[in-house]
């Protein structure tokens, strides 16, 4: 076995930022898992559609400002902001419409129920963005239009170039993640969210409107979503209707590898996923000389989270609360 | 103040209320007492606007309740402290009791927070403590305190005596007393029937599910059959 020490330590760095992209990704995803699952128990597995809508609706207004010239007329942060903005409030009233035709008439059915009705969701979300783009581009593939600024590669170290876009991906979705955060903990509506997880009953004795703070758990977790989509369309560039299921089912798994229903822990589980994969996928064949390839990169990103919750049933972060009866 | 009429709750096929006629004047601490299964909680819960009756009125001030739905009727004024108290586990006590004053905006939320933390200096010693963390007596205070905090017209109380020592048993009366005096209307529902009496100012005696006898606190505390059911004599 011939391992090549040298290399290892040289393209650390650069996988290091590989992951931590990917991580902030499924991050910004999980968060749309685990607040619908925090407040009512149910997996939303059309949500890896409402993160792709998000996508659609960026390259839409990208192509749009592209065909009136304003594409480079306008500044690219503006663009950018405006991209965002756009696909979160699509999003997010998406994931709100949706709850409330498809799943909100089925909350006193029994569980599996409205499961199948997310699924068959998901199915209709894909095939509906196909339809729509079919017709009005006659193609469902799309690709994100470059903005020059974005490609732009600065030298970090000797080993570690970085693209203007990745560092918008970083600190776009800091800044979610952060908002999100003063919103869940620092507001009186965020301690309503949390108080409708812990117990609707008791919430609406306080005179919260229950059902208003699910819609707004919807609308929340779908704009992270719409925003995740945005940066990654912009990230990778390539995006078709079916984009959303994997990063959808990953960011899922990451919501659980947390601690499905903590905000914290999709966090933790969303770096974590994209960094074992973003390794996995830049070291496997490296260590084994070859014997397992970069298409190894989901085995063995999961069997490390099968372990994990072997070892942590309820994720990293599941359930640190002492309770009392 | 609060008038039932009539009231018909059922779980399905079984029916925990039958025909449930009762009236709390304002001002008043007014019990309901009967044994477990009585259908005490389910009371409190039609009122609260967590269970629909079958059949049956409750008005508040005159007006209806009945369909409204439970987060509205606290805006109406009524605050229910529930059985086995609810508190919010995940939450610090400061956040429970922000969440009692949900619907709130005026200026008096912070003069109720102290007399909330007059009432139980325990509460405020623990602000920030994450309330699944306090003991059992405290998070009924904390029960307590989060419905005042709503500033209602009529307060709910189910068994706050449950699960609590005797010394703070009399603490919790004693407040319910203080809050009474201060203008506060209460409807009580109690298994301790003879602090609930010594408090009350009239009583109802449910049994499976109807009133069976009524009248004031000192008529029902002299009832041979009540002293026999509830008084334990
Ligand atoms: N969720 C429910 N489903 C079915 N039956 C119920 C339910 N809740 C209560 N019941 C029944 O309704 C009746 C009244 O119950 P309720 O809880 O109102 O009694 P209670 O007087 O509060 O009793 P306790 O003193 O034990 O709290 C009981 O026979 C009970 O079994
Ligand atoms: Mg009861």
């Amino acid at each position: 076995m011939c391992m090549d020490v040298a290399l290892l330590v040289r393209i650390f760095p650069e996988v290091l930022l590989d992951g931590i992209i990917l991580g902030f990704m499924y991050a910004l995803i999980a968060l749309g898992y685990t607040m619908v699952y925090g407040v009512l128990e149910f997996i939303n597995f059309a949500h890896s559609e409402i993160f792709i809508v998000g996508a659609f609706v960026g390259v839409e207004i990208l192509l749009g400002l592209k065909s009136v010239g304003l594409l480079d007329g306008l500044p690219w942060p503006i663009v950018l902001v405006l991209v965002l903005i756009a696909g979160m409030a699509a999003s997010g009233l998406l994931a709100v419409t949706v709850e409330r035709i498809a799943y909100r008439p089925l909350r006193n059915a029994p569980r599996l129920i409205p499961l199948i009705s997310a699924i068959g969701i998901s199915f209709f979300l894909q095939d509906l963005i196909r339809l729509v783009e079919s017709l009005w581009r006659n193609a469902f593939n799309m690709v994100y239009p470059t903005i020059d600024v974005l490609n732009l590669r600065f030298e970090l170290t000797e080993t570690l170039d970085v693209s203007v876009k990745s560092l918008v991906v970083i600190v776009g979705a800091v800044l979610m993640l952060w908002a999100l955060h003063l919103i869940v903990n620092r507001t009186k509506v965020g301690t309503a969210i949390r108080a409708v997880a812990e117990d609707q009953a008791a919430a609406s004795l306080m005179g919260i409107d229950v059902n208003r703070i699910i819609s707004l758990t919807f609308l929340i977790g779908g704009a992270m979503g719409g925003a995740a989509g945005v940066l990654f369309g912009v990230q990778y560039g390539l995006i078709n209707p079916y984009s959303g299921f994997i990063p959808g089912l990953k960011a899922f798994t990451a919501a659980v590898l947390g601690g499905i229903g903590n905000i914290p822990g999709a966090m933790v589980g969303g770096l974590v996923l994209g960094l074992l994969e973003a390794f996995a996928a830049s070291y496997l064949s490296l260590l084994t000389g070859g014997a397992f390839g970069a298409e190894y990169k989901d085995i063995f990103a999961f069997s490390v989270l099968i372990l994990i919750l072997i070892f942590r049933p309820k994720g990293l972060l599941g359930e640190v609360v002492r309770e009392r009866a | 103040m609060l008038e039932v009429k009539s009231l018909d709750v059922a779980y399905g096929e079984i029916r925990a209320l039958k025909g449930v006629e009762l009236e709390v004047g304002r001002g008043e601490i007014v019990t309901i007492l009967g044994n477990n299964g009585a259908g005490k909680t389910t009371t409190l819960k039609t009122i609260s606007g967590l269970l629909h009756p079958t059949r049956g009125t409750i008005t508040l001030e005159a007006e209806p309740l009945v369909g409204v739905p439970p987060h509205a009727i606290v805006s109406r004024g009524v605050a229910h402290v529930p059985e086995g108290r609810h508190i919010f586990n995940r939450l610090t006590v400061r956040e429970n009791l922000t969440m009692g004053a949900y619907l709130r905006s005026d200026t008096g939320i912070a003069t109720d927070l102290e007399r909330v933390f007059a009432l139980f200096p325990r509460l405020a010693e623990r602000i920030t403590q994450v309330a699944g963390t306090l003991s059992g007596g405290e998070q009924q205070m904390l029960a307590i305190g989060r419905a005042l905090m709503a500033n209602p017209r009529l307060l709910l109380l189910d068994e706050p005596s449950m699960g609590l020592a005797p010394v703070l048993v009399e603490q919790i009366f004693d407040t319910i007393s203080d809050i009474n005096r201060q203008g506060m209307t209460i409807l009580l529902v109690e298994q301790n029937a003879a602090m609930a009496l010594s408090i009350a100012h009239r009583g109802y005696v449910l049994e499976t599910g109807s009133i069976a006898l009524t009248g004031t606190a000192a008529e029902l505390a002299d009832n041979p059959e009540v002293r026999r059911a509830y008084l334990g004599e």
